[in-house]
């Protein structure tokens, strides 16, 4: 079946299995790896991506999904060499480590940020309750939220 | 699998399901997607309702409030009309899943996934909801205990789908509430939970109608009826839930599993009711 949709503004029309996830579709089938796969199943926040602006996930969802939608993945953030703040924060805070997670946090800190563009850190906390991290402990990443909403808020 | 529909008319709907009728509903797919992965399975056919505008609004009419089955978590969180009338059903979608989850899966979904641990289910049982199912053809009302038949169990039938939720507007002085104890705060399977409506009269103290609905701790949902008319016309106090609670978990016969024991269960069945009180 032919789909139609656009991957971070790129028009896309696509033959793909009825069965195809989104992940795959993502990853397989147009080499863009840097949304991640770990539970499969929903519990890890790591396949998360932009639907329309809004962050869903991945993995349950299947590509025909995705006809007539626009897509957003961690490759569309950033602007040629220039890093979304978002982004900028992570690496200055310190709230990458091995990076697994990171497309997953990035994204939904996105989501979490055109919701509310000044979340304490308990809604920080909240917004990325589901997007699991290994190694930093978490912390850091709150910091980096933190600071990437109030460069958002100043470039505002 | 071999097709997939999304269709945009309910017409289109039907007729994909007069052709398969085993073709698969989906909804948010949070719960069908990891379903059909965990067991292997490939339907051959499934058609999601996610275009399907009808079945994505929430209404008021008639006294009632309507919420269509593809209404997501997200959208009943945001909702003023569920926050000023059904704060019970508001504080459930709070602490159900994390965002995506809440972006993707809807209100028919948790409902006909007939999980004890459905986080809407509770709110709904004591609001009385009433379940609209359709098929091509025809459309029944059904309340919402008699939709559900045991763990996973719903009383579909193949050309049938869930349409809406119709929920009687609650009185302004009932007051609703809706709590969930899991094995920590986020992204948690609930171990026992309890949704509450109580009205009280106009001496603040009578009490004129309650109901209690708990989650995990049985089969389906549990509510007793029985016990519920015991307290109307009895003055409210904490001593009064607290018995209320004892006799409610020597009723229950929860289950030992990775998330808690059967006694543990239990001593919480016993012990929600009256920590409502204490935080209303
Ligand atoms: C990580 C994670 C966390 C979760 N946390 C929670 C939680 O905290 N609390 C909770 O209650 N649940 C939770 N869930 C379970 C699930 O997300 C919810 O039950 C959700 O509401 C399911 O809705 P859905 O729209 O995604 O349903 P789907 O997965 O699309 O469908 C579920 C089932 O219902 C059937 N169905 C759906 N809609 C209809 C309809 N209108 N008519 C007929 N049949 C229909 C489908 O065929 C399927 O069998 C979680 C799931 C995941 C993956
Ligand atoms: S891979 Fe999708 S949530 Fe874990
Ligand atoms: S940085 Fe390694 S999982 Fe988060």
């Amino acid at each position: 079946m032919i789909i139609h949709f656009t991957l971070n503004g790129e028009n896309k029309n696509l033959d793909c299995a009825p069965d195809c996830r989104v992940v795959d579709l993502l990853r397989e089938e147009l080499g863009h790896t840097g949304t991640k796969e770990a539970c499969g199943s929903g519990e890890c926040g790591a396949c998360t991506i932009l639907v329309d602006g809004i962050s869903k996930l991945s993995c349950l969802m299947l590509a025909a999904q995705l006809e007539g939608h626009a897509v957003t993945t961690i490759e569309g953030m950033s602007k040629g060499e220039e890093l979304h703040p978002i982004q900028k924060s992570f690496v200055e805070k310190g709230a990458v480590q091995c990076g697994f997670c990171s497309p997953g946090m990035v994204m939904a800190t996105a989501d979490l940020l055109q919701r509310n563009p000044s979340p304490d850190r308990k809604e920080i906390r909240e917004a990325l309750s589901g997007n699991l991290c290994r190694c930093t402990g978490y912390q850091k990443i709150i910091d980096a939220v933190e600071s990437a909403a109030a460069e958002m808020r100043d470039d505002a | 699998m071999n097709s997939i529909f999304l269709p945009y008319k309910m017409g289109d709907l039907w007729e994909v399901k007069q052709k398969d009728p085993e073709a698969i509903i989906l909804a948010g797919g949070t719960g069908l997607l990891v379903f059909l992965r965990e067991k292997g399975l490939h339907p051959h056919t499934i058609v999601g309702l996610e275009n399907l505008w009808e079945l994505k609004q929430i209404e008021m009419q008639n006294g009632e409030i309507r919420i269509g089955a593809m209404v997501t978590h997200q959208q009943l969180l945001e909702s003023p009309v569920i926050q000023a009338q059904l704060p019970g059903l508001h504080q459930a979608v709070t602490v159900l899943g994390y965002p995506p989850i809440r972006h993707m899966g809807t209100i028919g979904g948790n409902i006909c996934t007939a999980s004890p641990a459905g986080d809407t289910l509770p709110s709904l049982y004591v609001l009385n909801a009433v379940a609209e199912l359709r098929t091509p053809t025809a459309s029944r009302l059904l309340p919402i205990q008699d939709l559900i038949k045991g763990p996973g169990q719903n009383v579909l039938g193949r050309d049938e789908i869930l349409y809406q939720i119709r929920i009687p507007v609650p009185s302004p002085s009932a007051v609703s509430f809706y709590f969930k104890v899991g094995q920590r705060k986020a992204l948690a399977i609930s171990v026992c939970s309890l949704a509450s409506m109580l009205q009280v009269a106009e001496d603040e103290q009578t009490i004129v109608d309650c109901r209690f609905a708990w989650g995990s701790v049985g089969p389906t949902i549990m509510r007793f009826p029985g016990l519920e008319k015991n307290l109307i016309g009895e003055k409210l106090s904490l001593n009064k839930l607290r018995e209320f609670g004892q006799t409610a978990a020597s009723m229950v016969s929860p289950i030992t599993d990775i998330r808690g024991s059967a006694e543990y269960r239990r001593m919480l069945v016993s012990n929600l009711p009256s920590k409502m009180l204490q935080t209303l």
